[in-house]
Parts: structure tokens; sequence; C-alpha cells
């Protein structure tokens, strides 16, 4: 195995694009290195990226968004207030991952492209809309969140390409996420169920919506219907009930040692009702 | 050795010092099992079946050896031939013989300089399996079509025509069980199942290992009892037991499990092939397949009631796996099943039945949670069908001094009422319920244990104390051995120093197991002190040129026993130990025993569980351990072992469990699939310490590790069972099942 600590992304890139072998990034390490010790991966190049300047870095764009260096922690992200007061639902996210040992290493994109279906920023991050910028030997794309993973430990990300930037969009008047996941324990466990939801309003009435899963499918995912359901409406009732159904009528999961097929299902359609309450609450400035 | 009278004033029995080992634990500098080396070791690493059931056709370990830095592979051939019984079984356990019995069976191991060249090359070890059918669940493993675990297993004691992997039954008890159910007015009978769980210790095994070059050998462990390991190693190895010398470390927690072999023997036989010492430490994974777990149990349960309450035959039928070795503990379980009862008709009935699972290990009380599990949750029941108060159907059945027990023996004097009353009287009993909440309560016991014991006391020249136990310290029993010291010595707490010693200091000890230590140790300490008095007194009257009948011992000094004995100052302990070199040589104190005078405990929690009704998930919001430990040495470490207990029994009963796959693989062999529960999961654990002095003890201790850990299986399946108006019989209680019933 080789370690390698590029200075810059095109060298970082010029690595990975000519490995021969397995090649890893290296940012938090909170995934790699705990595969490395259980054996479950031996890179033949591992990437370090944490020392490309700017990585470690949380910037408000001159439109009002995020942009998130590839090295920056949760703890991080928690810390920023203007950030989670912007984006709560995605900063909890974050912050559910783990221990506090963990938060201050763990980073968005590790969570992104370790492409587990039950990572809990995913969901939060699709349902806030978020891209990447993807960068690699032909050069750099703007992709969507939802875009990367294709399967448990699979990406879209060919040989080379790495993430370089991770681009949250502005919050903008009225609007609030939120990220509910379920776990039999209070903390330190993975999701059985995730859902992220966000919202933007124009008085009472719901004008924008994006609803995400993770762990009910082979990838954390948007479901169009469900935020479909929630427009113009003001969270009534029925709407949260037809939302429960859109949400259950988009899980494809499994049953194992987490959870079962009629669970998941179930607890997909109550984590989006409450997570759809608490984002519609943030909308209004009735609730943090 | 009797109890003195209840009345005992005591110094410095019932304070709370500071621990004497918990600085160096908190500032990390205490030395565990894995903090051992030795120059010039090697890391040895473990080759394991990927397969529940298989026969090793061949095992070519011609790669790893061909490594460079590996230096050496073990397989079967390399222990002893010709064990039997016990021995063969732990043996089997440590290292596969003809074939491997369960998902992480040993199979062969490799020595080398690093422990990642060690992990490697056990990779490279070449085992060709011809996997065969494989049963996991206990009540599968009966069925006349089920594989055979081992043909032969079976002792004495099965009966003609049970499939031949039930290798023991079990039949015992009293009075007319037909007869009691004519009598009742309602008579129900429900099956409950438990699966396998983990003691989860945090310090997974480790030790060093040293043969040296003469056929003697040196061993470093963490262990609850290196007497046990010294045993069952040399047997391992085909020595003489006196051959090998072991010596604890500092214990990370063992709940039971670290009462026998898993890795010893093979570091063991490694450094005897290597010529090197040879440390092996297990990783979770290791530990969670291949230590043991406890049984899992299938069980039904009859019991038959009066309308007021009176309870008139119980019957037990237990079926428990220990995997694919006998000795799941159906024995204890069926002791303890209507321990709490005062039953004129009374029935048990057990199997023990092998299966592809790890060869189960001791765990908290074993037997006695699965057992409580169903006797427990059938009683709420029963009361909830009838609209009796558990808890005055509990006063009134209640065993007490002189029941005749449900396994047999009349009880002395017991604290079973005294621990119902206390809970009653507690506020938490009465305390109003919010929504989707419910209570439940249970009782629970343990017959706790004496065992082999051998402690030495020797005086310093300054008349401090240094005390020698043979009992590994993992719940605080050095503070409670030197309080004991302290107390019969009449000397200050912090002049006694406690140490565990190896197996050549003293005679042979019983681990720290059955919750025996404080108990056993400390009556043996009490009377080492009695002894080391005695010499003290003899000395002082010879210097006063007295009778030694005529010398007391008070306040840690001699003194003359009355007017008539003469007028001769207190001589402090500190005067006579500065002399003893001139006076008759070393003072000491030394006792040996199997004491059989231990008391059991029994004890009664209360929970409340707040279920979220569209989810299932449980919350734990109160929770209050009432039990009797006799005497409560430490109050401090007595209120711990309640809440640790309390804190293992609510994992089993929520989340923990042995999950395998159709594969008969574990599934979930990592801390973060098997759910021990957080911190933030609990609540502050109330506690209330009664005491109701046993009388076996000079100051009435009883033992209080293991009860704690009986009543909250029941307990939250009954809190569960009133919140929800849902009855589940299968643990873990986990929110999947707890939301499929709520959804009917």
């Amino acid at each position: 195995m080789r370690y390698h600590k590029p200075a810059s992304f095109t060298q970082a890139i010029d690595i990975a694009s000519t490995s021969e072998g397995v090649t890893r990034f290296l940012a938090g390490g909170t995934d790699v290195l705990v595969q490395l010790r259980a054996d479950i991966v031996c890179p033949d190049d591992l990437i370090d990226i944490k020392h490309i300047a700017g990585v470690d870095q949380i910037t408000k764009t001159p439109e009002g968004g995020y942009d998130i260096g590839i090295a920056v922690s949760g703890a991080q992200m928690s810390e920023d207030a203007a950030l989670a007061a912007a984006w709560p639902g995605l900063v909890e996210a974050m912050d559910l991952i783990g221990s506090t040992q963990v938060q201050g290493r763990a980073t968005l994109v590790g969570n992104l492209c370790n492409a587990s279906p039950a990572a809990d920023s995913v969901p939060a991050m699709i349902a806030a809309g978020v891209t990447l910028t993807v960068a690699g030997p032909q050069g750099s794309r703007e992709v969507k969140v939802e875009e990367i993973a294709t399967g448990p430990g699979k990406t879209t990300l060919e040989k080379g390409e790495m993430v370089t930037k991770v681009h949250v969009p502005p919050r903008g008047d009225s609007g609030g996420d939120a990220y509910l996941r379920f776990i039999p324990r209070t903390e330190m466990d993975i999701a059985v169920v995730g859902c992220g939801v966000n919202l933007c309003l124009g008085g009472d009435t719901i004008t924008q919506a994006r609803v995400a899963l993770g762990a009910v499918a082979p990838v954390a995912a948007l479901v169009p219907e469900a935020a479909d359901i929630l427009i113009g409406t003001t969270l009534d009732e029925t709407t949260l009930e037809a939302l429960a159904e859109a949400a259950e009528a988009a899980c494809q999961p499994i049953t194992d040692k987490r959870g079962t097929v009629a669970f998941r299902t179930e607890v997909a359609g109550v984590l989006a009702k409450r997570a759809a309450k608490i984002a519609y609450a943030r909308a209004k400035g009735e609730a943090k | 050795m009797a109890l003195d009278g209840d009345k005992q004033e005591f110094r410095v029995i019932g304070t709370r010092p500071n621990r004497p080992d918990g600085l160096d634990k908190v500032t990390g500098k205490a030395r565990y099992g894995a903090d051992a080396s030795a120059p010039g070791m090697l890391h040895g690493a473990i080759v394991r079946s990927p397969h529940a059931h298989a026969r090793i056709v061949k095992i070519d370990a011609s790669k790893a050896l061909a490594m460079k830095g590996v230096k050496a592979v073990v397989t079967r051939a390399d222990f002893a031939e010709g064990q039997k019984g016990g021995d063969w079984n732990i043996l089997e356990n440590c290292m596969a013989g003809e074939r491997a019995l369960y998902d992480g069976h040993a199979v062969a191991a490799v020595a080398a300089t690093t422990p990642f060249l060690a992990r490697d090359a056990a990779k490279l070890v070449e085992v060709e399996y011809e996997i065969l059918p494989h049963v996991t669940d206990v009540d599968a493993a009966m069925q006349p079509d089920a594989p055979v675990i081992r043909e032969g297993a079976a002792n004495y004691s099965v009966p003609e025509g049970m499939h031949p992997n039930v290798v023991r039954f079990i039949e015992f008890g009293h009075g007319d069980v037909e007869a009691g159910f004519d009598a009742a007015d309602l008579v129900m009978e429900q099956s409950y199942t438990t699966e396998a769980t983990h003691q989860g210790y945090i310090e997974p095994h480790a030790c060093l290992a040293q043969m040296g070059s003469d056929g003697r050998g040196e061993l470093w462990c963490c262990t609850q009892g290196h007497w046990f390991v010294r045993r069952m190693s040399a047997a391992c190895l085909g020595i003489e037991v006196s051959k090998l010398r072991v010596t604890p470390s500092e214990i990370g927690g063992g709940f039971g499990g670290k009462t026998t072999v898993f890795i010893d023997p093979v570091a063991l036989a490694l450094s005897r092939k290597a010529n090197r010492p040879v440390k092996i430490v297990m990783s979770r994974e290791e530990v969670l397949r291949a230590t043991g777990p406890t049984a899992a149990a299938s069980m039904d349960v009859k019991i038959g009631m009066t309308k007021d309450g009176k309870m008139t035959a119980g019957k037990a039928v237990f079926r428990m796996t220990g995997g694919a070795f006998p000795q799941a503990p159906v024995d204890s379980a069926l002791a303890c099943a209507f321990a709490c009862y005062d039953l004129a008709n009374v029935q048990h009935e057990g199997y023990d039945v092998m299966s592809n699972r790890p060869k189960q290990a001791a765990y908290r009380a074993p037997g006695s949670p699965m057992a409580a599990f169903a006797v427990e949750s059938l009683v709420d029941e029963m009361c909830r069908a009838l609209s009796l108060d558990p808890l005055e159907v509990r006063l009134k059945n209640a065993a007490k001094e002189g029941t005749k027990s449900s396994a047999g023996p009349t009880y002395p004097r017991i604290g079973l009422v005294e621990t119902l009353e206390a809970a009653k009287a507690h506020p938490h009993f009465t305390a109003p319920l919010g929504p989707n909440q419910g209570r439940g309560i249970a009782s629970g016991y343990w017959m706790n244990w004496g065992g082999e014991t051998s402690v030495s006391l020797a005086l310093s020249e300054d008349g401090t104390v240094t005390v020698s136990v043979g009992t590994p310290d993992i719940g605080g029993s050095r503070a409670s051995v030197a309080m004991m010291a302290a107390e019969a010595l009449g000397v200050p707490y912090e002049d006694v120093r406690v140490n565990v010693v190896e197996t050549g200091a003293l005679g042979v000890n019983e681990p720290t197991h059955g919750s025996r230590a404080t108990f056993a140790t400390g009556l043996a300490t009490i009377e080492a002190a009695t002894q080391a008095k005695k010499t003290l007194c003899e000395r002082a009257a010879a210097k006063w040129g007295i009778d030694a009948e005529a010398v007391v011992w008070e306040d840690g000094a001699a003194k003359p026993s009355g007017p008539n004995a003469g007028a001769f100052p207190p001589m402090k302990i500190g005067e006579i130990c500065a002399k003893m070199g001139r006076t008759g040589g070393p003072i000491s104190g030394h006792f040996e025993a199997t004491p059989m005078g231990f008391g059991g405990s029994f004890g009664t929690h209360i929970v409340d569980v707040e279920v979220d009704p569209e989810t299932g998930h449980t919350k734990v919001v109160r929770y209050t351990v009432v039990q009797d430990a006799g005497k409560a040495i430490h109050p401090s470490y007595v209120e711990g072992q309640f809440q640790g207990g309390a804190a293992q029994g609510i994992g089993w009963a929520l989340n923990e469990e042995y999950i395998y796959g159709e594969d008969g693989r574990l599934q979930n062999p990592v801390f973060l699939d098997y759910r021990i529960p957080v911190a933030s999961d609990l609540p502050m654990i109330d506690t209330v310490i009664v005491e109701v002095p046993n009388p076996g003890h000079p100051y009435g201790v009883r033992g209080v590790g293991e009860t704690g850990i009986t009543p909250p299986l029941p307990a939250i399946a009954n809190a569960v069972a009133d919140a929800t108006g849902k009855r589940l019989r299968g643990l873990p209680v986990s929110p999947p099942k707890i939301l499929a019933a709520i959804k009917g």
C-alpha cells in the first residue's frame, strides 16, 4: 500500500487515474480506516486529500448558499451557526453519524461515496438539493447528490474522478428542512429508515418540496410523488396521510438483521410525516 | 463463621471509600490482558471456520509457513490426545478436531512476528471443508430430521428415543401438579423464547503465553479465574497442572464469560512449537463469534391460580441450547424458575440440546433470566386476567424462611418479602404514568455460591496489612476485601492493600463467579484476620507477661481483658509488628475452605417504558432495582452491581440477540448490529439496598452480582404489555416485533 498526500486536486486525480490497483481517497477515514483494519479493503494507493488547500473551509456564496470543502468534518458543520440555522436538517443528519470522536473526522463526501443506502447525510443532502463538483482526468462536471450512488458500495464516479466541492443551495425565505431516522437505540446506531424533507412556503402553502428516503432501497433516493402531494397544501391531516402512503409506496426494502420489509415500509411513512411537520414548522419560523 | 447477630456496629463496613484500583483505571495506568509483552514475543492469529458445520478434510499451512516472519502453525494435532468429558469439550472448542461445529470455530492458528503478518498468514492457511447440514435453532435441533451434532454425546439421564442432540434430561419437583391445576380457578399455559445474548464485556480476551524449554509454562491473561485457566490449559496441552503458572491481569468485564478458556491453550501451544512467547488478542468479531454467549431458550410454563391470587401449581418445561457442546444452563434455569414462590405442587423438565452455535459460557445468573422471563411474564398475564395487583400476588405467594423451595431444599433466612415490601413502598410504584407508558414489575433470584477459597493476610513491620487473594477484582472486590480486613483488625481502610496473586502464591481458588468473591474471599479474609489477631494478642501477652487469654483485640490494639489482667496501656498493631522479628517471627493469617454458608439473593424491579405506537420504539423512562444484599460492604459497588445487572437485562429484553442466517453464520458479530444499550438509552437506574443478613457470613454478606440481571427481562416485557396491551413472548421485544403486534 502506498500512502499519498497530494497538495492539489490535480495531483490527487493524477495519482488516482494512473494507479494500476485499488485506490481509496482518505479524508476523515471513518469508513476507510475501519475497512482497512477489518480487512475489507486493502488499497494499493491510499490518497489523503485533507492537505489540499481549502478543503477544510465552509464558504458562504454570493447567492447565499454554502460551499463545503470535502474534508470539512461533521463537528465543523455543527459549529457553523449560520449553516446550522439555514439548513438544520442537513446539519442534524450529519451530526447523527457516530460518536463525538467520529464527528471530529467524518465528512459529507465520505458518507456519500461510501455509498451505504443507510448513510444519514445523503437523504438530507438530496432533499436539500445539494450538488457536487466532480473532477477527473477529463475535466470537471456538476452532479446532483442523488446521481452518485448506484447501489451498496457502488458509485457513478469514474476511475480517477473525485468530488472536489459540495454546493448547498441558498436557503431563501420561508424554507425549512428536516431529517429523521429510525434506530432501535438513541445514538451510535445505523438508520433502519431515514427520511429528509425540504420545503418552501408561500404564506402557509407549500410551494416547493423535496422528499428523500434512505435505507429502504439499494440507494437513498428522491421521492417526487411524495413531494408532489405536499405542494399546494398547508400540510393538513389528509396531506400527511397521503404523504405517508406515497413514501411507503416508494420503498423497496429488504428484510435483514436491522429490520423487516413491513417495518421499514411502515416507519418510512411515519418518518415522512414527522419530518414534514418539522420542516413545515421551520419554514414558518415556528421552530429551530 | 456464623453471623454474630443482626445488630452489629460497624466502623468501616457500609462506608464508601475510593476503590484502590480506581485511579490507575481512570488514568490508563492499569494493565489489562493486551498490555502484557515479553522480549522476542510473537503474535498469534486464529484461522476460523466460515461454516456452521463442516468436516475438515485437509489443512495445508505450507504457504503460510513459507512467509518470512511466520514462526509456527498449530492445528489439533499439536494438542493433547485422550481427554474425556469436560476437558475434551474445552479442547474441542479451543481447536476443532475432525469437524468445525459452528461459524467461527478455531481450526488452526499462526504465530508471526507482527499482528498483521499473523493475520495475513492465517489467510494463507488452506483449509478444505466438506460442508455438512447444520442446525442453530433449539426446537429444530430436537426434531427427528435435525443433523446430529455428535453421536454419543448424551449422558445417562436422557430417555431412549430422544434425538441424539438432546444430551441431558432433567426432571424434578414435588407435590401433585395435576391436583394443583384442578384446584385452580385459572390455569394458563404459554410458550416463550429468548435468543442467545453475549456478556459484551468491554475487554476482548487477551493473553501472553511462554512455554519454557523445560516444559514449564507461564501465562498472563485476562480472566475471572486463573486456577481454572491453569487446569483447563494444562489439560489441553497434556501437561501437569503445576507446570503452569498463571497471572491474571486487570479485567475489563467478564460477567461469567471469562471463567473458561478460548485462546490461552492456543497461545501456549504456539509458544511450545515456536519456542518464543506468543500473544493473542481477540477482535470483537472473534469475541462475538467464538466465545461463549449464553444459551438460547424455548420454554413452556403452566401455572394454576385461584381467583384471589393463590398459586396452586407450577410446571416448567425448558429447552436450551448452549451450542455444539453440553452444559446449557437448563438445570439452574429450572432451579430458579419458581424460586420466588411458595408452591406445594411444582414440576420441572429440562432438555439440554446441542446445535451449531458457539459453546455457551456462564453469563450472570446463568439460566435464571430466561426462566424469570417465562414465569414472571405468565404470572403478570394471569394477574391481569384476574384483575389482581401483581405485587400483591407476589407477596401472597412469596417464599420465605422455612418454605420448601421449588428446587427442593428448605429456605434459610431470605429477603424476598422485604424486597417486595420495599418496592411497594417506593414512590416509583405509585407514580403516575404518561401517555403510551406502561409499568412492569418482576422478581428474580440467584442462589449464589461459595467455592474453593484460599486467602493469606500478612502484617508489615509498620503494622500495615497485605491481603493476598485469588479472586480477580471485577467489581470492586479489592475495596470490599480491604474494608472487611480493616473492620476485622480495627485498622484504617487505607492501611490494607489487597493483591490479586498468581496461581503459585495460594491454594486453589475458584474464579470470581457465582457472586462469591465478597462472600467467600471476604469470609476467608475475616478468618485470616482472626488468626493474625490471635498471634498479635499472644505477642502482647508475652511482652506483658500475662496469659494470652487475658488479652483482647480492640480498635487495632491489644488490651488487657480487664482490671485483673493488669494495667497495661494498649499496644497498637504497629508497635507489635515493629518487633515481630524478635518476638517470634512474621505475623500472618491464612484461611482456606469451601464455605457452604452462601445465601441466595432476591430482587424486585419496577420499570416504566414508553412505547412509540407508530414505530414500536421502546424508551425506558424510569427504573428501580430493589435487591437483598445481605449486608452491603461497600454500598456504592453494590448499587453498581444492581445497575449493571439491570442495564444488561434491559439490553437482553429490548434489542440484543444472536441473529443467524440461513447459512448458519452469525449475521451481527459487531457492536453496530449487536445492539447493547448505549448510555443515552438508559435512565439513571435507582437502587434500594435491602439488608436481610445471610446467617452464613460473619457480616451477613450474600453476594449481589447476578440477581440483578434476572428481573429485567420479564419486567420490561410486562411494562411493554402494560403500555401497548400486547403480550410478547419472544425476546428481544425489538421495534419490528412490537410494531407488528400493535398493527395486529
